[in-house]
């Protein structure tokens, strides 16, 4: 009797993950790697709504059994529950608040178009790849975000962007995009879509823009009614369908 | 009788005797021990390559692998040897050509916890070549074949004891390490009968009942204390000593159920070559709850300190603080901050540091410098007796420490906690030369991000060092100037050597999925 009723629990619990238990399992075992918060460490950052290992739950749940040889040991001692637990908790770290924009994404597209935000953004092939591709923006970044970065697109700048003017010798300065740096060398993207590659010892000036970015201010470009429908439309690319 | 010679000198020229590698220093054209020399120095006294002609460096072979490499190759009588996660090769040394290699399965349910599924390299004695697995196996092969002679198994694998450092061989023994702290086993050091495989003696880091130290450790905590020793130590033939530092206790960043010193975690032991009886200890950190382990090779160096002549032990540890002791009886010496640190006014006179109260991790995290991977870690450091100078390479990271529960269950993480990087700050690196007696920085070198890559300092006057971003590099040893660099394709984790092949020195650094050899 016992037994059964041991066993009958133990079924009651497999279909039902809970978030509490998936968040202690993570930060006891996989926070080492991952952060206590989901931000990364050794391993990638996890409070992504998207991850590329694991673009559904059952990716997840099994990425979390078998781990990813040879960066990540699998996590084969915890139950089907536990690891459900887990994914759960996981998914957790990359949802946005839903968030209820007043805009219409329809006309947001119209305003995208108009005042040429394809000039430097590639949307769903479309467009020139000078600044981030925005096919998915709206799963990585919330309404309110998006707003904020149209007004003032210097206080939102994400980590590891780098805008820089570097003086050659010669007495040009090239103003571009890091787009790759190591202890010697530095790679730009200008505003043409032209790579620049310099030895920093032969640079007169490297100026790190820090806080700075080529993308202009809307601020006064758009209406409270346009500004409302172009972050409803940025809001509503999520990808590749 | 000329062919009697030849075979004689045949048999002489694949042997490496103990009395060889204790004067490595005079056969500079080889690498016979993972740091170079026993001392722990990663110093050549090759001259070839200098300031004047460093810019003609250039990389004469290269050899791909399966796996990212983090190995300092042994090099003996023109032959390479390197190791990845369970293998071994030996590659000529003019052409990176393979000669044998040799393999071991990872067994299916293998699990590292807590660290990469890596190699740093082998120990060469006599005619065999010692390879420590990561399932936990010490094997010894015939360095003419790659055939194994014996294998021993050093541990269980599956509670999460592991091997990933390079075996130090002594007179007649192999000396190894094991990993997994993180997984709460009982540390330890082993000794292995080089001839034969069998154990020699052990020196387990956590004291057991009965033991000194062993009161510590309340109850039961010390049958999971940790206490790894997963870095190469050092030797001192004179005093038969063996250096080695010791890693942190578990769990780590959860010290409730552990309260005390907690001996001999974060610990430099010196441990009699013979018995493997301790002589002495000195713990950096007492009590450790950021995952500081003392995983760094000892560098062995005498010197003049106050008018008087001294066998010294240098140590730039992973709490972001450079200690100088007496090698003879571990007294404390000098010792000063060499990286940003937010945990400790400083040392007082005996060495200890000064913890600022409230450092400790806690549920809502606690910000902190250095960061786990701390000032420094498993990577070498250099030792150059030209400049007296310490080389190092260094971390600069803040971050925040969390306090969790922690259960142990066999196998799993007992860790008890975590970090975040802190946001809002940046990661920085550097090249460092401290003055060796005193910490006293001589002179640095920024990089891009805080890197995983060792030093080696050259009597040419060079010091190598890597980046995350795939440099390889040169600067001058007394200035830190940079003089060369080669973007090698990958990150760099591993650890330089220099060795000569036909009278020319060569340098070798592996990167990624690829060692590179450079000469003139």
């Amino acid at each position: 009797m016992l037994v059964a009723g041991l066993g009958l629990s133990a079924f009651a619990q497999s279909s039902e993950p809970d978030l509490d238990s998936g968040r202690k399992i993570f930060e006891a075992q996989c926070a080492l790697c991952h952060g206590q918060t989901g931000t990364g460490g050794r391993g990638p950052s996890l409070n992504r709504p998207k991850l590329e290992k694991a673009p559904d739950d059952d990716a997840l749940k099994k990425a979390i059994t078998d781990g990813f040889q040879p960066e990540m040991p699998g996590a084969w001692q915890l139950t089907a529950r536990e690891v459900a637990s887990v994914a759960l908790f996981v998914r957790s770290l990359g949802k946005l608040a839903p968030e209820i924009l007043p805009g219409d994404p329809e006309r947001g597209s119209r305003v995208y178009q108009a005042k040429g935000c394809g000039g430097c953004h590639i949307v769903g092939g479309a467009g020139e790849g000078f600044g981030p591709e925005l096919t998915a923006i709206g799963a990585r970044r919330s309404g309110a975000h998006l707003k904020q970065t149209l007004l003032k697109p210097g206080a939102t700048i994400p980590d590891g962007f780098l805008y820089v003017a570097a003086a050659t010798a010669s007495g040009q300065t090239v103003r571009g995009i890091r787009v790759n740096e190591d202890v010697f060398t530095i790679q730009l993207k200008d505003a043409q879509g032209r790579f620049h590659s310099f030895r920093k010892s032969e640079l007169k000036e490297l100026k790190r823009l820090r806080g700075e970015t080529p993308m202009p201010s809307f601020q006064s470009a758009l209406t409270a009614a346009e500004l409302d429908d172009l972050v409803a439309y940025l809001a509503s690319l999520k990808g590749k369908s | 009788m000329r062919l009697l010679t030849f075979l004689l000198c045949t048999a002489a020229w694949a042997q490496v005797p103990y009395e060889r590698i204790v004067a490595a220093a005079k056969e500079p054209a080889n690498w016979l021990t993972y740091s170079g020399d026993y001392l722990g120095h990663r110093y050549s006294p090759l001259t070839q390559l200098t300031s004047a002609n460093i810019a003609g460096l250039h990389v004469k072979w290269a050899h791909q692998f399966d796996n990212r490499m983090q190995v300092s190759p042994i090099v003996a009588d023109g032959v390479m040897y390197v190791t990845g996660p369970n293998t071994a090769q030996a590659l000529d040394v003019r052409t990176g050509r393979e000669l044998w290699n040799w393999h071991r399965t990872i067994p299916k349910d293998y699990q590292n916890i807590g660290f990469g599924r890596v190699s740093r390299g082998a120990a060469i004695l006599d005619g065999q070549l010692f390879v420590a697995t990561l399932d936990c196996y010490l094997v010894a092969l015939d360095i003419k074949s790659g055939l194994e002679r014996w294998s021993t198994q050093v541990e269980d694998y599956k509670p999460g004891y592991s091997m990933t450092m390079a075996p130090l061989a002594i007179r007649g023994k192999v000396v190894v390490g094991v990993s997994g702290a993180e997984a709460g086993i009982r540390g330890f050091i082993d000794a292995y009968d080089a001839k034969t495989g069998k154990r020699a003696w052990r020196f387990y880091t956590i004291p057991g009942p009965g033991e000194p130290g062993n009161d510590t450790w309340p109850g039961d905590s010390w049958k999971t204390g940790g206490g790894s020793t997963w870095v190469t130590g050092s030797y001192d033939p004179d005093l038969n000593l063996v250096y080695w530092g010791v890693g942190n206790p578990g769990p780590d960043w959860n010290g409730d159920s552990r309260m005390g010193a907690n001996l001999y975690t974060c610990s430099l032991v010196a441990l009699d070559g013979e018995t493997g009886k301790l002589r002495w200890h000195f713990q950096f950190t007492p009590h450790d709850s950021h995952d500081w382990d003392a995983a760094h090779v000892p560098v062995l160096f005498d010197a003049e300190v106050r008018g008087q002549k001294r066998r010294l032990i240098a140590n730039a540890n992973r709490n972001a603080f450079y200690y100088v002791l007496d090698r003879t009886n571990g007294e404390f010496v000098a010792g000063k901050a060499y990286a940003k640190q937010t945990w400790a006014k400083g040392l007082d006179d005996s060495g200890h540091a000064i913890a600022i109260p409230g450092k400790e991790p806690s549920a809502e995290g606690t910000l902190v410098w250095p960061n786990l991977n701390g000032g420094t870690v498993w990577f070498s450091p250099s030792y150059s007796s030209q400049t007296g100078l310490f080389y190092v390479a260094v971390r600069e990271i803040g971050s925040i420490y969390y306090k969790r529960e922690a259960n142990y269950k066999p196998g799993t993480f007992f860790a008890g906690g975590g970090e975040a990087m802190a946001p809002g700050t940046e990661e920085a690196g550097f090249i460092r030369a401290l003055e060796a007696t005193t910490g006293q920085m001589k002179w640095e070198f920024p990089l891009q991000s805080a890197p995983w890559c060792g030093v080696l300092s050259t009597a040419g006057g060079l010091v190598f060092g890597g980046s995350n971003e795939g440099n390889f590099f040169a600067l001058d040893a007394k200035t830190g100037k940079p003089l060369w660099d080669f973007q090698a394709g990958g990150a760099i984790g591993a650890n330089p050597i220099s060795f000569a092949v036909d009278g020319r020195q060569y340098v070798a650094i592996a990167a990624s999925r690829v060692l590179y050899v450079f000469g003139l």
